[in-house]
């Protein structure tokens, strides 16, 4: 069959009006389903004609997906609520300012007005030859295209690295770890939580799959606890261009200090890897020390222990390693 | 800036097409629509080389909707002649409009047209092509190497056909051939050959064309300055073979460098260096002389990117035939010279053609003569029976839309320790895409002459056939190339030497009718009507705050740096020997006649307003008719290489000088007296027997007939002009006539670019704090669209320098980034934070305005002055290629300052 891209193709589509009447349409259509949600990624695969289905739920007409609601000192966001609703809502500025400050580096403004932040954390990774609709392990085939001794791959993978390279593409993922926030995921069987950091896959796990979505599975809202409101935040973004680029690499903490001691820290980091990593180890060897320029450079080779560089992308080690150290550290300024 | 007394030129003024742009009311190509108008899509090729062996549409034209289906079997007899057994045409080894050997992955293989774009769409997927794959190669030093595949069939560059090459290492050989302008690139009619860049000066030196003006060659011959198969009414062309006594075609041969050359690179780091293509090799001066005189010696590689042209309209086109004549709705740079390229095209006469294109959005160089694309819709309209729009998508663009040649550089430049360059020895090769023979190599040569002046210099060169999508020249072809490979040296050695960066660049500038390139005639080299970069500089240093920031640069604070550095750059600014056309109206109104396209520069309009400030016409009683070849349009000059603003301000003066000569007889005549005591002005003329006004003028001119209004036409003007002044005759008093003022030298415009960049020593992000302009190009004819011209061109330049570039997985052949937040082209966020502008404002003395164009020098001022900016905040051997993206820098800073990038390999 020959191949034309930027068409899009024929399909059945379906505008619900409640979560309930989405999930019975993704039961009765399993298999053959794509949720819609700002279209920003669906819209790619569908017009290239590279993932087809003759079914699509549209998720634009359930109300009760969309909106910031106040709960328990936290917030829970719907998960069709766009990325511009997140960056301009007075809590999430306030108590939880790296998430504003990672949704407003999305894409562009354009961009940010239709996309939603379920789907910028469940979107698929944005590696080209995959995109370009080869056949590669995460389409279900038997090799990685970017990890070849010709493959360009400025942009791929440096850590946990297995058969695929591919990395995720997400900014509001390494703050919502960072946040320690909960993902609902309902389906006609009931509702599951899942912590924000377990949301996500990497290829060990499953090669074909960035998230823990299933079939017939719907990711309803993002739930953010009290515990770190008002915490001190840094959130940071490398990228080619300084709008409308997907992150090199990007960083996202929460700590809290008892005088200059690090008490409690949490810090993600994404686009290194398959899936947005939450950095364990930091964190441990971080607690209880003082925040200085030594315990932040001292985190970040702590952060790289491990990356592996493929042709392009060797730069990505020394980014991580002074982003981490930056995150930690508190402020872009060095102090040498 | 002198005080302009003016009324028109040099004042700011709304263009009439600028309402219907800002409201959406403007119609681009994509937004005709007419009854029955199918739809159509294209099958592009899945590999970047290859044979097709059968196609199947059975399946597809059963469809129901699907009415037409066109594939290379189809294409018009102009298209035809012998073949050299692979399905390439003897005579024609160019693009071609539908092919049966696609050289490029996204080569348009067939095209279907149907009741709508969906059931065209799925008719390809039910299309079934059968493809032999050939060998082919995505980087041009690879199709160098021996025994390496080649991106054609029959070679991997162009030779000139009958031309020997020359021996071995005689570089006079070379430089005869070139001027006997059979070199490929020269500015010879046949497509092979044509290519837009051929139209500069850069390009025309390189072949050897004279110093004399080149407006009559390239008014005489529309194909030349055409880019892709362009060649216009070339009707030999479409005979299928040269026209008597033009040179002989290019054609496409071997040629392949030595394993040596390869191994001695291998052990220096540098880009091998070998055999160049013949007539690609020119001396001046004795350069191994130069050496010897030389305190310091720097030699460098340097790599630039083939970049998209992306013009954010793409190349959309609609057609249909009425009365046996072909009406295209098309999007095009120029007007009247896209006639003989879709005439050409189509294989139909230029008078069978009705082209509609008011509005373009932007071009760069990729649209000059419209697109061979444009030929599609047209040809499949015919065999349907029935209008086709043919839409093009952003993807297709990428494919289809034409790129920069991609420039593989190597470079030897020896300074004395006073900072003046003794000599340059420098090797340029191109990335050519598969067809017609790209100029941007020879362009380099020319533009490193011109802007550093070397006593002695040796250029040698070839451009070398690569199966990516087709090159065109794109906005300052090689010339930014050129900047940005000398750039960087000039920066390096200013810093070596202990010079002031501003100064080094004054001390090997160009001025007055500065000389250029290979010598030409009787052992001289051509020379420029003028030049004012040392004012420039200066003017620069003062706008731009160039010491204060100086003393600052390379300072670090905190994890920041910031770095300044400054950049010339010179571009052809202008041809001659176009006509103008006008008629004053008995209403009082005046009626220009535009051939120029308007592809968002306002040329199109503000030329004109030099003839109404000669004739006095107020500018509110004016009209311009442009964009619809039905609408009797004058020869004009393509709206390409910075020509237009010169050569049509040239033409309306002459036109309006024209029009006061005949005004002046019609009031002696009507008042008494003799012309020459009239004068015309403030919409009358006026002398001893008192005054007319210019519709009273307009009004005698009708009852006079003659040449007063139209009846008889000046001798010497184009056909095409004679053709749209007889449809006007007798409507009004004419003006009209050919540009026959002399030139002394070939037209060059000039910029000089100053930048400021920040640096963040941990992450490799920068941004562009500051950027200043000048621009020496002459009287400024329209204020406001001159510095948007100029800030837009350094935009483009600023956009290789940063960020933006093709990437290719060198294995299977194919482009990883075909859409824009792929290929990252800069966005509005990534210009400097400020950006300030001047223009010398100096005329030009060998043009009677004063006015040069401005389109291309901005280009390679703001390419080179953002990476010279760079060199200054993180050092000197951080980068040698573009885009310097901040993974560029932060590995370098990570390796003690040395650059860790890959040196050659392309499109990554």
């Amino acid at each position: 069959m020959a191949v034309i891209r930027d068409m899009m193709p024929v399909f059945e589509l379906f505008q619900p009006a409640s979560i309930d009447e989405a999930l019975n349409l993704l039961d009765a259509h399993r298999g053959d389903v794509w949720v819609l949600g700002g279209g920003m990624d669906s819209f790619d695969w569908l017009k290239d004609r590279t993932k087809r289905v003759s079914t699509v739920v549209d998720l634009s007409q359930v109300g009760e997906l969309r909106g910031i609601k106040e709960a328990n000192g936290g917030l829970e966001i719907g998960a069709t609520t766009t990325l511009t609703e997140v960056v301009h809502h007075p809590v999430v500025r306030e108590k939880f300012r790296i998430l504003a400050e990672a949704a407003e580096m999305v894409a562009s403004p354009q961009i940010r007005n239709q996309a939603t932040l379920g789907g910028n954390v469940s979107q698929d990774t944005r590696c080209w030859y995959y995109r370009s609709g080869w056949s590669c392990y995460r389409a279900g085939g038997n090799i990685c295209y970017a990890d070849t001794p010709t493959a360009i791959n400025r942009e791929h993978a440096i850590l946990q690295q297995d058969r695929c390279v591919a990395v995720s593409p997400s900014d509001t993922a390494p703050a919502l770890i960072a946040l320690d926030a909960e993902f609902v995921i309902r389906s006609t069987g009931g509702e599951r939580v899942v912590k924000a950091e377990e949301y996500f896959l990497g290829p060990q796990i499953d090669i074909t799959h960035m998230t823990v979505l299933r079939p017939g599975e719907l990711l309803t809202a993002i739930r953010i606890p009290a515990t770190w409101a008002n915490a001190q935040f840094y959130w940071e973004k490398v990228r080619d261009r300084n709008v409308w680029d997907f992150p090199l690499v990007n960083v996202a903490s929460a700590m809290k200090l008892s005088g200059t001691t690090i008490s409690d820290v949490r810090i993600a980091v994404g686009a290194v890897a398959a899936r947005p990593l939450r950095l364990t180890a930091v964190e441990a060897a971080t607690k209880g020390k003082p925040r200085t320029e030594e315990t932040a450079s001292a985190a970040g080779e702590l952060a790289i222990q491990g990356a592996t560089p493929l042709r392009y992308n060797a730069y990505k080690i020394p980014l991580m390693r002074n982003l981490v150290k930056r995150a930690i550290r508190g402020n872009a300024q060095a102090t040498t | 800036m002198a005080e302009n007394t003016n009324k028109l030129i040099g004042q700011n003024y709304t263009t009439p097409d600028i309402v219907a742009k800002v409201t959406g009311k403007a119609k681009y190509a994509e937004d005709y629509r007419v009854d029955g108008m199918l739809w159509t899509k294209l099958m592009l090729s899945p590999m970047p080389h290859a044979r097709v062996k059968n196609i199947d549409v059975s399946a597809a034209l059963a469809m129901p909707g699907v009415k037409a289906i066109i594939t290379a079997d189809d294409l018009p007899e102009a298209q035809g002649g012998g073949t050299l057994g692979e399905g390439v045409q003897a005579s024609n080894q160019g693009e071609k409009i539908l092919t049966k050997e696609p050289a490029y992955e996204g080569e348009p293989i067939l095209a279907v047209a149907a009741v709508d774009e969906l059931t065209a769409a799925e008719a390809i997927e039910k299309i079934v092509v059968e493809y032999e794959p050939l060998p082919f190669v995505v980087d041009p030093i690879e199709g160098l190497r021996p025994g390496s595949p080649n991106a054609r069939l029959q070679g991997n560059t162009w030779f000139a056909r009958q031309a020997a090459p020359p021996p071995a290492g005689a570089a006079a050989g070379g430089a005869a051939a070139g001027a006997a302008g059979t070199a490929p690139g020269a500015a010879a009619p046949p497509p092979g050959a044509a290519v837009a860049g051929a139209a500069t000066p850069q390009q025309g030196a390189a072949a050897g064309a004279s110093n004399a003006p080149q407006g009559g060659t390239r008014g005489a011959g529309p194909a030349a300055a055409g880019s892709a198969p362009a060649a216009g009414a070339a009707a030999g062309a479409r005979a299928g073979g040269p026209p008597a006594g033009a040179p002989p075609r290019p054609e496409i041969q071997e040629l392949k460098w030595e394993q040596a050359d390869f191994d001695e690179a291998a052990k220096t780091g540098h880009m091998p260096t070998g055999k160049p293509a013949p007539g690609s090799e020119w001396t001046f001066g004795n350069p191994e002389e130069g050496f010897k005189q030389a305190d310091l010696i720097l030699e460098e590689t340097f790599v630039s990117q083939s970049t998209g042209h992306q013009p954010l309209e793409t190349r959309s086109a609609m057609a249909y035939w009425q009365n046996g004549k072909l009406f295209l709705y098309g999007s095009t740079q120029s007007t009247v010279q896209t006639i003989g390229s879709v005439a050409r095209w189509v294989g139909i006469k230029p008078t069978e053609l009705v082209l509609v294109s008011e509005y373009t959005g932007g071009g760069f160089g990729s649209k000059i003569p419209g697109a061979i694309s444009m030929a599609i819709p047209a040809l499949l309209s015919k065999k349907a029976q029935a209008p086709v729009m043919m839409r093009i998508s952003r993807e297709e663009e990428h494919y289809i839309g034409r790129a920069r040649s991609g420039i593989h550089s190597r470079v030897k430049v020896g300074f004395r320790k006073d900072g003046k360059i003794t000599a340059i020895d420098l090797y340029a090769v191109g990335d050519n895409g598969p067809y017609e023979a790209q100029g941007d190599y020879r362009s380099v040569g020319n533009t490193v002459s011109l802007c550093y002046q070397p006593a002695h210099m040796r250029f040698r060169g070839i451009t070398v056939l690569t199966n990516t999508p087709p090159r065109t020249s794109q906005r300052a072809p090689g010339g930014m190339q050129g900047n940005g490979l000398m750039e960087p040296v000039m920066a390096k050695a200013a810093r070596k030497l202990g010079i002031d960066e501003v100064e080094i660049h004054k001390i090997n500038a160009p001025h007055g009718k500065a000389p250029f390139g290979p010598a030409v005639a009787r052992g001289r080299q051509a020379y420029v009507t003028s030049c004012f970069i040392p004012e420039a500089l200066d003017k620069g240093r003062e706008l731009f705050n160039w010491d204060e920031k100086k003393a600052r640069s390379g300072k670090r604070v905190g994890t920041k740096v910031r770095g300044c550095g400054v950049a010339v750059s010179a571009y052809s600014g202008g041809s001659t020997g176009f006509d103008g056309l006008f008629v004053i109206k008995p209403d009082g109104r005046v009626q220009f006649q535009s051939g120029i396209g308007n592809h968002g520069t306002h040329s199109v309009i503000d030329v004109h307003r030099v003839a109404a400030e000669m004739i006095g016409a107020d500018w509110s009683l004016c009209d311009v008719v442009w964009g619809d070849t039905s609408k009797n349009l004058p020869w004009t000059s393509i709206s390409a290489g910075s020509q237009t603003t010169h050569a049509m301000t040239r033409a309306a003066h002459a036109a309006a000088t024209d029009a006061i000569a005949k005004l002046q007889e019609i009031a002696a005549k009507m008042k008494g007296g003799n012309p020459a005591a009239y004068k015309v002005g403030g919409g009358k003329v006026s002398g001893p027997g008192g005054s007319i006004t210019l519709a009273q003028a307009a009004q005698k001119a009708i009852e006079l007939g003659g040449k007063y209004d139209g009846h008889e036409l000046p001798t010497d003007i184009n056909g095409l002009t004679k053709a749209s002044a007889a449809k006007l005759a007798g409507m009004g008093l004419m003006g009209v006539a050919k540009d026959n003022y002399p030139r002394d030298g070939q037209t060059q415009s000039y910029a000089v670019g100053f930048a400021e960049v920040e640096v963040d020593v941990e992450t490799g992000k920068y941004s562009i704090v500051d950027f200043t302009l000048i621009a020496d190009v002459g009287i400024v004819v329209n204020p406001r669209s001159l510095q948007g011209q100029a800030f837009g061109g350094a935009m483009l330049g600023i956009g290789h320098a940063i960020s933006q570039k093709w990437v290719y997985d060198q294995h299977y052949g194919v482009p990883l980034a075909k859409r824009f937040h792929y290929n990252r082209p800069p966005t509005i966020l990534d210009k400097p934070v400020e950006m300030k502008f001047a223009a010398l404002n100096i005329p030009d003395p060998e043009t009677p305005v004063g006015a040069r164009g401005i389109g291309e020098p901005p280009v390679g001022a703001g390419y080179g002055a953002v990476m010279n900016a760079l060199a200054a905040a993180v050092g000197d051997e951080v980068f040698r290629r573009t885009p310097v993206t901040p993974d560029v820098i932060l590995m370098a800073l990570e390796h003690g300052g040395q650059r860790q990038h890959e040196a050659l390999t392309a499109h990554i």
